[in-house]
């Protein structure tokens, strides 16, 4: 049996060819994400700000290779934090067991990226070959495997308490890229050029090279087999297409991703624990952003990233305000709890699988089509 | 003549994949080097095995019913163990009574309110969640999931950030000793129980005619239409009888662990998915055993090697797929 | 030959994107075999699951002894009396001869004047009885499948390519069945044998490609090589 009726509720790429009223507004959007991000720096003056930038940066990649994997492959795997944890701490251990420097680092992502490919294959060739299902069960295991595995190895890993390391001097906030004369970091826009804007671009050219990579893919002849495989698996199979060598494929190509977007993250924080990696939590996540931006559309990921992003800062201020408001109500300030925010994101996700299928994207480039 | 190859008949002869716990059980004495300490190991394992069991069936008859794997199962264990949990809160005077009979009464009336919320709240989950995305494996994936988001919030909201402590009733607390082995009383009964709502599935799936048509209808579900059988009726009450069995498995895991936290939904539903693998999908002998096998060789491992203890499920799980890809004992599918 | 059992007027059914019938006429007289003969793909297994309400016809009547049995649940369609046999004989393997036989009966007792008919008829499903389904061979599964037919009296029996990768003898063996069998029910018989469908049966429709493209008396059919030829270019196979 083949999941087809589900799938034709899914935007086809051929779609995004035809640019529709919503589509024009999806890309101004995403035009203006795109530009937020990349001057991020110069336009948020806080900390904070350049620190939700960078966060929606690594997400997007995390968000978009995961598309890769459930959109365009119809694979849904729960182990995409494990190869996000795998990047990070490899980074993580080369800085702080190697030392803060650039061959450190390179070492240590470059193993990290390594044994995330080799699990990915490892993990492909034994359950790809049999159902959708059933893989999901065997990475959500591995899944979870890989944080106890990453709380147990103290000596490896920290722990709990995760490693705390230094990176490379060019991105310490010491560094002065280009000094004025009185021997400061000289300003651009009122924006020191210091070390931390270093790492801001290091971070955002790493995401868009990915991000690039990983939205070639799904256009090139690769891609298109993909589709045909997610649309009817039998004839894929009958026409020759080895199944399971390109679901693998695809499986470590996401998860090479997921690990870069690790590597970054993990240089970014200084820091590295199974809560800002492995954690489950960070896997709902993004299933998140990829129902809620859509399915099948690297686009989505980005617009379901920043929404959850939003959401994750704003929705909760909105919650406080209202349980406040309805104190005198019995259960209802509970359920207005600003803690209890992923109630009300299950309950939109629950929605959006039920009547918005193709999530904000994939429903905005329908919208205003003639067909 | 490979090694395996030999190996086989005499496997198939002892008993098969059913001998594994015992293999295990008599693989581990040794190792472990006490009787007295093998005593209470085993028994704990076996009782956490059967608890496991407990919430582990309903997920696989459900999906081997229905090929509709169910992320939120494990929001009935939850829910199941909170319901207990305020239930003997509530009925404590019954708890620290010092009569068998009312401790037993108000551990029943725990597992009963548990388990007949399990059963309502299965019927309106089927309803709600599992119906609409029928025969989309993708959606049902990601919507049970969100199923279990929403509902392990709710029990946050409803009983609170921070851990509960289960009441156990006085009776059920202690423990006895032979020959030097120490066992809880709570234990055995848990293991009680599990065998006899074991043995009563399995007769009720070999014996009566609901059964056949069940089995039938796991192995080959439009065969059964073809004979004449609305089979989504049949798949309600298993839907049904699944959740009210993991509610009542989270019940009695809430006395078992003693403190109780939200996460415990998502905690149970990665041990019930490696049991569930482990014994393949669909059958309840399957689940039995892999719930066996998870709970002996926790205990064991814990026991041996401490480090080793959270991932020797895993472990565990990847020998079994390296050696048998669709686990120990999956229903026939044809 | 009295008045038609089953009637598909202008049935078109689509699986997946696929268009697989597109406008099948079919008239099944009361009484006897009738056959639906038809190279692979064109339409014949498809017809069959579409009476049988596994796949939805988008448009066309399904009407079975005057009532409309297009839009009904396959067991409801079962209820009314109209049997099954898959091509792949649809046998539960994982349960015992008797239970397959048991879940087909309408109560859990059997009949026992109508079993000891059918165990006569074939021997096998007395002899393996109480034995688990998987470890018959083809052939008799292929008789489990069809005594679980007609263990209950049915106005109907679909059947699906019976003799699929069976041995010649139990072919033989199997004509002499069906003749006992339709003495009191009529059999849809779907067909690449030409020469056991013409042995069997008595009208005939020809498939291809989700059209019937021929209705006939099935010893006119025979009679005629030329028309065989043109129809099915099965001729060869048939006679190999």
């Amino acid at each position: 049996m083949t999941d087809t009726a589900a799938e034709r509720d899914l935007p086809s790429t051929a779609a995004c060819a035809r640019p529709t009223a919503g589509g024009v507004a999806l890309f101004s959007v995403i035009a203006v994400i795109g530009l937020l991000l990349l001057f991020a720096p110069f336009v948020f003056s806080d900390v904070r700000s350049t620190q939700v930038a960078a966060r929606i940066c690594v997400f997007v990649v995390l968000a978009a290779s995961y598309d890769l994997l459930i959109g365009y492959t119809g694979i849904v795997s729960f182990a995409h934090t494990m190869f996000f944890g795998m990047g990070a701490y490899g980074a993580a251990m080369g800085l702080k067991f190697g030392g803060a420097d650039w061959g450190h680092l390179l070492l240590g992502s470059v193993g990290g990226v390594l044994a995330a490919a080799v699990l990915a294959v490892l993990i492909g060739l034994l359950s790809l070959r049999v159902k959708a299902l059933f893989f999901a069960m065997v990475t959500l295991a591995a899944g979870s495997v890989m944080m106890v595995l990453a709380s147990q190895l103290t000596s490896l890993t920290g722990g709990e308490d995760g490693l705390v390391y230094s990176t490379p001097r060019l991105f310490k906030p010491a560094m002065k890229l280009v000094t004025n004369a009185d021997g400061e970091a000289a300003r651009l826009f009122g924006v020191p050029l210091d070390g931390r804007l270093a790492l801001y671009y290091f971070v955002f050219i790493v995401c868009l090279v990915v991000f690039v990579l990983l939205a070639r893919i799904v256009r090139s002849p690769l891609g298109t087999v993909l589709e045909a495989i997610r649309e009817n698996e039998l004839r894929a199979e009958a026409i020759g297409y080895r199944v399971v060598a390109y679901r693998t494929a695809v499986f470590v190509i996401a998860a090479v991703a997921a690990a870069v977007a690790g590597v970054v993250w993990a240089v970014w924080l200084r820091y590295t624990g199974p809560d800002t990696t492995l954690s489950f939590d960070i896997m709902i996540d993004i299933l998140l952003m990829v129902v809620i931006g859509g399915m099948g559309t690297m686009y989505g990921a980005i617009i379901g990233v920043v929404v959850m992003s939003l959401a994750q800062s704003y929705l909760k201020d909105l919650m406080s305000a209202a349980a406040g408001a309805t104190s005198g109500v019995p259960i209802l300030p509970h359920l207005l709890d600003p803690d209890r925010w992923p109630l009300w994101l299950g309950l939109l996700f629950i929605l959006l699988v039920l009547f918005f299928p193709a999530g904000i994207a994939g429903t905005l480039m329908k919208k205003g089509s003639r067909s | 003549m490979r090694l395996s190859d030999k190996i086989a008949p005499s496997f198939e002869r002892i008993g098969g994949v059913y001998a594994l716990p015992v293999i295990l059980m008599i693989v581990a004495l040794p190792l472990v080097g006490s009787l007295s300490s093998w005593v209470t190991l085993t028994v704990a394992g076996l009782a956490m095995g059967m608890m496991i069991f407990l919430m582990a069936s309903g997920l696989s008859l459900v999906f081997g019913l229905m090929n509709v794997l169910n992320f939120g199962h494990s929001a009935f264990i939850s829910f199941g163990a909170f319901i207990a949990a305020s239930v003997l809160t509530g009925l404590s005077a019954w708890v620290g009574a010092h009569s068998l009979g009312f401790n037993l009464l108000a551990l029943f009336a725990a597992i009963g309110a548990a388990s007949l919320f399990g059963l309502v709240a299965g019927i309106v989950f089927e309803y709600l969640i599992i119906r609409p995305v029928a025969g989309d494996h993708l959606r049902q994936i990601l919507i049970t999931m969100g199923a279990l988001i929403v509902s392990e919030e709710l029990v946050r909201a409803i009983w609170g950030d921070n851990p509960i402590t289960v009441a156990r009733p006085a009776a059920l607390n202690g423990i006895f000793v032979i020959g030097g082995a120490s066992i809880e009383i709570y234990r055995v009964f848990a293991f009680c129980l599990g065998l006899a709502v074991f043995v009563g599935l399995y007769l009720v799936l070999n014996r009566t005619r609901i059964g056949l048509l069940i089995r039938a209808g796991v192995e080959n579900r439009e065969m059964v239409e073809a004979l004449g059988f609305r089979i989504e009726r049949l798949f309600v009450g298993v839907f049904m009888l699944g959740s009210a069995l993991a509610a009542m498995g989270g019940a009695m895991w809430a006395g078992y662990q003693g403190t109780i936290t939200g996460s415990l939904g998502s905690e149970m539903l990665i041990l019930i998915t490696i049991v569930v693998i482990i014994g393949g999908l669909g059958s309840i002998e399957g689940s039995l055993l892999g719930a066996l096998l998870v709970g002996l060789l926790g205990n064991y491992v814990a026991f041996l090697f401490p480090k080793l203890s959270l991932a020797s499920n895993m472990l565990l799980m990847m020998a079994v797929l390296l050696w048998r890809p669709w686990g120990l004992k999956p229903a026939v599918k044809s | 030959m009295s008045g038609s059992i089953l009637r598909l007027d202008d049935v078109h059914t689509d699986i997946g994107q696929y268009r697989v019938l597109h406008g099948v006429t079919l008239d099944v007289p009361e009484g006897g075999v009738y056959v639906l003969l038809g190279r692979n793909g064109a339409g014949k297994t498809t017809t069959l699951r579409t009476i049988m309400g596994l796949w939805r016809a988008r448009a066309g009547a399904i009407v079975f002894r005057h009532r409309d049995i297009t839009a009904l649940h396959t067991a409801d369609i079962a209820r009314l009396g109209i049997a099954y046999v898959p091509e792949n004989m649809g046998i539960f393997g994982g349960l015992t001869v008797e239970e397959n036989m048991r879940l087909a009966s309408a109560t859990s007792r059997f009949d026992r004047t109508r079993l000891g008919r059918i165990q006569d008829l074939f021997p096998a499903i007395r002899q393996f009885w109480d034995k688990p389904a998987w470890s018959l061979s083809g052939g008799q599964k292929q008789m489990l499948a069809i005594s679980r037919a007609i263990i209950e009296p049915r106005d109907l029996i679909l059947i699906d390519e019976p003799t699929k990768g069976l041995a010649p003898s139990i072919i033989r063996a199997m004509i002499e069945a069906f003749r006992e069998i339709a003495r009191d029910t009529t059999i849809l018989l779907v067909e690449q044998n030409f020469l056991f469908a013409s042995s069997l049966g008595q009208g005939v429709s020809v498939i291809d490609d989700g059209r019937i493209v021929h209705d006939g008396d099935m010893a006119a059919l025979a009679a005629d090589e030329a028309l065989q030829t043109r129809l099915l270019s099965l001729s060869m196979a048939a006679h190999q």
